[in-house]
């Protein structure tokens, strides 16, 4: 996976993280421009929390991550912040499918060991495990990820995926 | 090999092939929904996967609903709306335009969902098409935009828990009960990354509006989709109506022997009243054990608690308990326009009106905060919805409970929860 290996500062968030908390509707209805949402991202779950993020933070979340509303603007605001990943125990299913589509890695791990501000890194090791190594302690095993969505991901998302295919099978429809 | 799940038919004959629980299915949906919240950031992935905004693959396949956004909800969201509407104009897609209601029951109310399909909507709430035994569930936007590019989408299809009904519900419990009894039950991601499938004895008692809630509220538990076995209900529900008149009914059912993850035996007579405390749609706890709190507002509306069904068993309450307690707002926001209609047809809506409903035009309205009436700080709401995550309703320092429409109704005729006895 060309993504990997990457490694940054774990932002611990709880669990049942929901979209409207990652980023509130009253704000997307004025723009779903990144750019400007990043200001507001995980507002009503701590308002210093986006001028605390620095490019390059894993988001590291207990179950049912992005639980709520399908809204993409609640993973484009992450990939605004200059977040490129998102670990957790679990993810809501649109929120999974839209993070891989954007090109933000969702992976599934147990996360409860990783504290706030910890160094980790995401990386594949010699056997093809794909592991979140913490400064100290054992490295924690992820879920694969399956073989479609790490093609998608290494095309950097859907966008691209589509832009050079022209359909999921390879061939362009008849119109 | 063992037989197959519902969800492993419809998916198998959208894709093409044979697929089973686990599998990557390449798609093509029978009927692709989206919505002005999710359709103008689409048409931005569609213009970076190929030049000048391509049309669409299959424009008779698309349905539009501007529900999510109306004249409250300020100019930059009415040119987001805006875009969705050329876009659609231009290209011969089927637009509900706002006023007309929420996407969700106007694919349902018109029989644009159909038994055994595959439909994909740009917006959660794409579980209700469950309720005529179809495939719904929801996606975004990115998906969205390759579905107008190349009229396929990639799901992973999903395992399968059976929820099997039982008995008859208690004269004063509704769907939603149940539906916030499942949560209680399975959490708020009890059933990700699955389908539940609803059937069993019990099932025959439930109507459509029964079904739509169920089939509407999987999602609150994580569900890809929420499939509700098609029978005579469904059939009936399909031939009563002119607005559903169509193709024959092309219906799939589960094989007797196909394999589920998890079984879980529903005794619908068992249910008590349920309320979904805030913040969590899965803290739930029996009406009768609420804690005192006052009430502020009671919102009656939404994809799920918003058709006639539910006003009628609100107004019920209404009139029994003596109106609306002092200083409670009553906000109505009817699902659909057909459903406002009706109200104002049958008496209903002036009967709201006179107990000092505010009454919204027909869409998303209040409930998640876009194009209607929000509660102030420190105020609590009681609604018939099926979310109450902070902030959902446009105020992040509002606190929202869930409820049955009835429940709801009693709460504006005491301006309260907690304590005993019916009002």
């Amino acid at each position: 996976m060309n993504m990997l290996p990457m490694s940054g500062r774990a932002r611990v968030l709880g669990d049942d993280v929901s979209t409207d908390a990652i980023i509130a509707s009253r704000r997307k209805k004025e723009s779903i421009d990144p750019t400007v949402l990043r200001a507001y991202l995980l507002e009503d779950h701590d308002p210093r929390f986006a001028a605390s993020v620095q490019p390059g933070d894993i988001l590291v979340a207990g179950r049912n991550f992005g639980c709520g509303s399908a809204m993409e603007v609640a993973v484009t605001v992450v990939l605004g912040a200059g977040i490129r990943a998102v670990v957790a125990r679990s993810f809501s299913r649109t929120y999974l499918r839209n993070a891989m589509n954007n090109g933000l890695l969702a992976v599934v791990a147990e996360t409860g060991p990783v504290g706030e501000g910890e160094a980790v890194t995401l990386c594949v090791d010699a056997a093809g495990r794909l592991l979140l190594e913490r400064p100290q302690g054992a490295a924690i095993e992820c879920e694969p990820i399956a073989p479609f969505m790490l093609e998608m991901l290494d095309c950097g998302g859907l966008v691209p995926y589509l832009r050079s295919r022209g359909s999921f099978t390879g061939q362009s429809l008849p119109r | 090999m063992p037989g197959l799940t519902l969800s492993e038919k419809i998916l198998s004959r959208a894709s093409g092939r044979s697929v089973r629980a686990g599998d990557i299915a390449i798609c093509t949906p029978d009927r692709v929904m989206g919505t002005d919240g999710s359709i103008p950031m689409a048409l931005d992935y569609l213009s970076a996967m190929a030049p000048g905004e391509p049309a669409p693959r299959f424009p008779e396949r698309l349905i539009f609903a501007l529900d999510h956004y109306g004249p409250v909800s300020g100019a930059k969201a009415l040119a987001l709306q805006a875009r969705a509407r050329d876009y659609a104009t231009k290209h011969g897609i089927r637009v509900h335009d706002v006023g007309e209601g929420i996407g969700h029951q106007l694919i349902l109310e018109t029989g644009a969902a159909r038994p055994g399909e595959l439909i994909v909507g740009a917006d959660s709430h794409s579980t209700s098409y469950g309720a005529v035994g179809a495939f719904g569930t929801g996606i975004g936007s990115s998906d969205l935009a390759g579905l107008l590019l190349c009229g396929q989408v990639w799901l992973k299809v999903p395992g399968s828990i059976r929820i099997v009904l039982h008995g008859r519900l208690a004269s004063d419990v509704a769907a939603k009960d149940v539906a916030l009894w499942l949560a209680r039950r399975l959490g708020a991601d009890g059933a990700a990354y699955r389908a539940l499938d609803f059937d069993g004895p019990g099932l025959a008692t439930l109507d459509m509006d029964d079904r739509i809630v169920l089939a509407n509220m999987s999602v609150e538990l994580g569900a890809k989709a929420g499939l509700v076995a098609f029978d005579a209900v469904t059939a009936r529900w399909f031939d009563d109506d002119r607005r559903r008149s169509g193709p024959p009914l092309a219906p799939l059912e589960t094989d007797a022997d196909a394999v589920y993850e998890d079984v879980v035996d529903v005794d619908l007579g068992a249910i008590r009243p349920q309320i979904a405390r805030p913040h969590r749609v899965d803290d739930v706890v029996d009406v009768a054990d609420a804690p005192p709190t006052r009430i502020d507002m009671v919102y009656l509306g939404t994809c799920t608690g918003g058709r006639v069904k539910d006003y009628r068993e609100a107004l019920d309450v209404l009139e029994r308990g003596g109106g609306v307690a002092p200083g409670v707002r009553l906000v109505v926001t009817p699902a659909s326009e057909a459903v406002r209609a009706e109200l104002e047809r049958t008496g209903l809506l002036a009967r709201f009106v006179a107990f000092g409903a505010e009454v919204q035009p027909p869409g998303c309205g209040s409930c998640c905060g876009t194009c209607g009436t929000i509660p102030a700080n420190g105020e609590h709401v009681i609604s018939t919805a099926n979310r109450n995550f902070k902030g959902r309703m446009g105020n992040a320092a509002a606190s929202i409970w869930l409820a049955s429409p009835r429940e709801c109704a009693r709460a504006a005729v005491r301006g309260s929860l907690g304590g005993t006895g019916a009002p």
